[in-house]
C-alpha cells in the first residue's frame, strides 16, 4: 500500500515517515488528518494495579520455569505416572557428548535442542527444561525459585483482589468488563474488523469492544482465579484445609498442568495483548495506561 | 534432529533434581544481600495462614489400595553407604536404636521391635517431592504423638529434630558420602499429628533401603524433604539455630524453606 494512493487530505502530512509516525502514535486504522478528541480512559487503580501486574506476573512466570524444571514434566491425577507424562522434556546424549532436547506431548515427540530439553548455560549445554534466560534464577535453583515464586504469589493475591475490589465498587466491572450477550453474538463481526484492522473510533472507541471484554473478563476473572486456587492445590498443607480442591481439579497433578496451562495462557494473552497494542495506536495506548488520557479519532472509521 | 544424534544415545531425564543448586552463577540480583532477607520474609505469613486455615489436626486426604504407585519413586539418599549403615542392614537392624532425648523427662532408647509393638498407624497417602512430582503408598508407623508423650516433652521444647544416617557430603573425595548428615525439623504441631509417624513398611513390607530403611518419619502436611529417612536420633529443643547450619535441615542450611507445607 502506498500513502500517495489515498485521498489527499488538506491537513494531513503526507510520506512514509509521517504515516510510520502516525501508525506507532494511532496505530493501522488511523487518518492522520482526522480530528481527536481527548478522552480519559483509565482511572487511576486500573494503571497502578496494570503495571505492578507487569512486573508480578513476569516474575512469576519466570520463577515458575525454574520451580518447572526440576522436574519438567506434567501428570495428570493425584499422582505421577513417570512413565506417562502428558507432557516431558528431556535430553538425549549424542555420540560426540553433546545434548539433544526432546519435547514429548501425549505421543508426540519435538527436537527442541537449544531451547527445551537441553540449553546452554555460560557456553555450557546443559539438561533443563526451559532454557537459562526464561528462569528466575537463571542457573538451576529450585530453592531461590521458590522463595521468588511464594514472595511474588502474595503481591499477584493482593493486586488482584485491590483491583477487582475497586472494579466492582466503582462500576468498572459491570459498566466495562462485564460481557453482554451480545459480545458473544457478534463475535464474528466482531472478530472481521478485527482481521481487518478496523478499530473503533468516536463513540465506540469510549468502551471496550466485544473482543475486549470477553477477554478480559476470562483473563482476570477465570485464567486470574484459576491460577491461584490450582497453586494453592499443590501445597500438601493446604489440601488438608481444602480437601475440595485436588478433588475439583482432579488430582494435585492435574492441579500442576491446569496451573502450567493458565500460565501459557496468560503468556499467549500477553503476545496478543501486545500486538494490538501496536496496531490500535502503540503510543496512544500506552500513554493512557500511564496517564488516563487517550486520543479518540472523531470520523473516518468504524462506528457503533 | 542434529548430525551425529544416534538412537544409541542414552536417555538423560531433565530432572535436574535439586542436587545441582550451588550453582548461583551470573545471576547478579539474586546475590544483591537484601533480597533474600525480604523474599524469605513470605515465609512466616504463608506458615501463618496455612496453619490458620489447617489448624492443628486437619488430617491428609487417605487413598484407596487400588490408589497406591505400582513403584514407589525414592528421592535423596538411595542408600546411607556407610560401614556403620551396613553392617545394620546385614543383620537386618536387630541393634538399631532410636533413641528420643534433649528436652524431655524420659529419655528413650527404642529397639524395632519396641517400636512396633507401639500403637501403629496404617494409612494410604500421597507423598509431594519438592521438585513437583506425587507418589501415593501404604505406610505404617508408630505414631511420633504417642512416643512424644511416653517422652513427655518439657514446656520449653518446640521443635523435634530427627538425626539420620545417611552423609550428605564427601569430605575426602573419593566418591563416598561420609560426613554432614542429614538432618530436619518439625515443630509440636506438626510433630504431634495425627498422620506424623515413625514409619517401619511401605506398601505392608519392611522398609527397604532405598525409601529409609529401617525408619523414616511420615509428615503428611509437609514436602517430601521434611520426612527424614534413616532415622537415628530424635532430639527436643527449643531453638534451631545451634543446630547444623542453624536453618533446621539439611535442605534448609541450602536455602529450602523451613515450612515444607507448600
Amino acid at each position: 500500500m502506498t500513502i500517495a494512493s489515498e485521498p489527499a487530505n488538506d491537513h494531513a502530512p503526507r510520506g512514509p515517515w509521517a504515516w510510520i509516525a502516525n501508525f506507532l502514535k494511532y496505530g493501522a486504522n488511523s487518518d492522520s488528518g482526522d480530528p481527536k478528541v481527548w478522552f480519559f480512559r483509565h482511572p487511576l487503580f486500573v494503571r497502578i494495579t496494570h503495571w505492578t501486574n507487569v512486573i508480578v506476573l513476569t516474575v512469576m512466570l519466570m520463577s515458575g520455569l525454574q520451580i518447572f524444571n526440576a522436574h519438567s514434566a506434567l501428570y495428570w491425577g493425584y499422582q505421577s505416572d513417570f512413565d506417562h507424562p502428558l507432557l516431558s522434556m528431556v535430553a538425549m546424549q549424542n555420540n560426540d557428548g553433546s545434548l539433544k532436547g526432546i519435547t514429548q506431548i501425549g505421543s508426540w515427540h519435538f527436537d527442541t535442542t537449544g531451547w527445551l530439553g537441553a540449553s546452554q548455560v555460560n557456553g555450557q549445554w546443559v539438561v533443563r527444561g526451559f532454557p537459562s534466560w526464561a528462569t528466575i534464577p537463571g542457573t538451576q535453583w529450585l530453592a531461590l525459585g521458590r522463595l521468588w515464586h511464594f514472595f511474588f504469589a502474595w503481591l499477584f493475591v493482593a493486586n488482584g483482589v485491590i483491583f477487582a475490589s475497586l472494579a466492582f465498587y466503582s462500576g468498572h466491572f459491570r459498566r466495562d468488563l462485564k460481557p453482554k450477550t451480545s459480545d458473544i453474538t457478534g463475535l464474528p463481526t466482531e472478530i472481521a474488523h478485527h482481521a481487518r484492522l478496523q478499530f473503533p473510533k468516536g463513540e465506540a472507541a469510549k468502551s471496550y469492544n466485544g473482543i475486549q471484554r470477553l477477554t478480559y473478563f476470562t483473563v482476570i476473572f477465570i485464567i486470574g482465579p484459576l491460577i491461584v486456587l490450582t497453586g494453592l492445590t499443590m501445597s500438601p498443607t493446604l489440601d488438608t484445609a481444602f480437601p475440595f480442591l485436588p478433588w475439583l481439579f482432579g488430582g494435585r497433578q492435574s492441579a500442576r498442568t491446569i496451573h502450567f496451562l493458565c500460565a501459557f495462557s496468560f503468556l499467549l494473552f500477553f503476545f496478543v495483548h501486545i500486538v494490538m497494542v501496536v496496531l490500535s495506536g502503540t503510543w496512544n495506548n500506552i500513554r493512557s495506561m500511564i496517564t488516563g488520557n487517550y486520543e479518540i479519532e472523531q470520523t473516518g472509521g468504524r462506528d457503533a | 534432529m542434529r548430525d551425529g544424534a544416534t538412537r544409541r544415545g542414552f536417555l538423560m531425564r531433565g530432572f535436574a533434581g535439586v542436587a545441582t543448586l550451588a550453582l548461583a552463577g551470573c545471576d547478579s540480583i539474586s546475590q544483591q544481600p537484601w533480597l533474600d532477607p525480604l523474599l524469605r520474609s513470605a515465609e512466616a505469613l504463608t506458615k501463618r495462614v496455612q496453619r490458620l486455615f489447617a489448624g492443628d489436626h486437619a488430617l491428609a486426604q487417605e487413598f484407596t489400595k487400588a490408589d497406591i504407585a505400582p513403584s514407589f519413586r525414592a528421592n535423596g539418599t538411595l542408600d546411607p553407604g556407610t560401614q556403620e549403615y551396613r553392617a545394620h542392614a546385614q543383620k537386618n537392624f536387630t541393634d538399631w536404636r532410636i533413641t528420643v532425648g534433649g528436652l524431655v523427662e524420659h529419655p528413650l532408647s527404642l529397639s524395632l521391635d519396641q517400636l512396633r509393638k507401639l500403637p501403629a498407624r496404617t494409612q494410604i497417602t500421597r507423598h509431594d517431592c519438592v521438585e513437583g512430582w506425587s507418589c501415593i503408598g501404604e505406610w505404617t508407623g508408630a505414631q511420633m504423638a504417642h512416643i512424644l508423650a511416653l517422652a513427655q516433652p518439657k514446656e520449653q521444647a518446640r521443635y523435634v529434630v530427627f538425626y539420620c544416617a545417611d552423609p550428605m557430603t564427601d569430605s575426602d573425595g573419593d566418591g563416598i558420602n561420609d560426613s554432614n548428615f542429614y538432618y530436619e525439623s518439625l515443630d509440636m504441631v506438626e510433630a504431634t499429628h495425627p498422620q506424623t509417624l515413625l514409619a517401619y513398611r511401605l506398601n505392608g513390607q519392611d522398609l527397604d533401603i532405598a525409601h529409609g530403611a529401617p525408619v523414616r518419619v511420615r509428615a503428611e502436611r509437609q514436602l517430601g524433604y521434611k520426612q527424614p529417612k534413616y532415622v537415628k536420633d530424635i532430639v527436643l529443643v527449643d531453638s534451631l539455630e545451634k543446630i547444623g547450619g542453624g536453618k533446621g535441615g539439611y535442605w534448609e542450611d541450602q536455602g529450602y524453606n523451613w515450612w515444607g507445607g507448600i
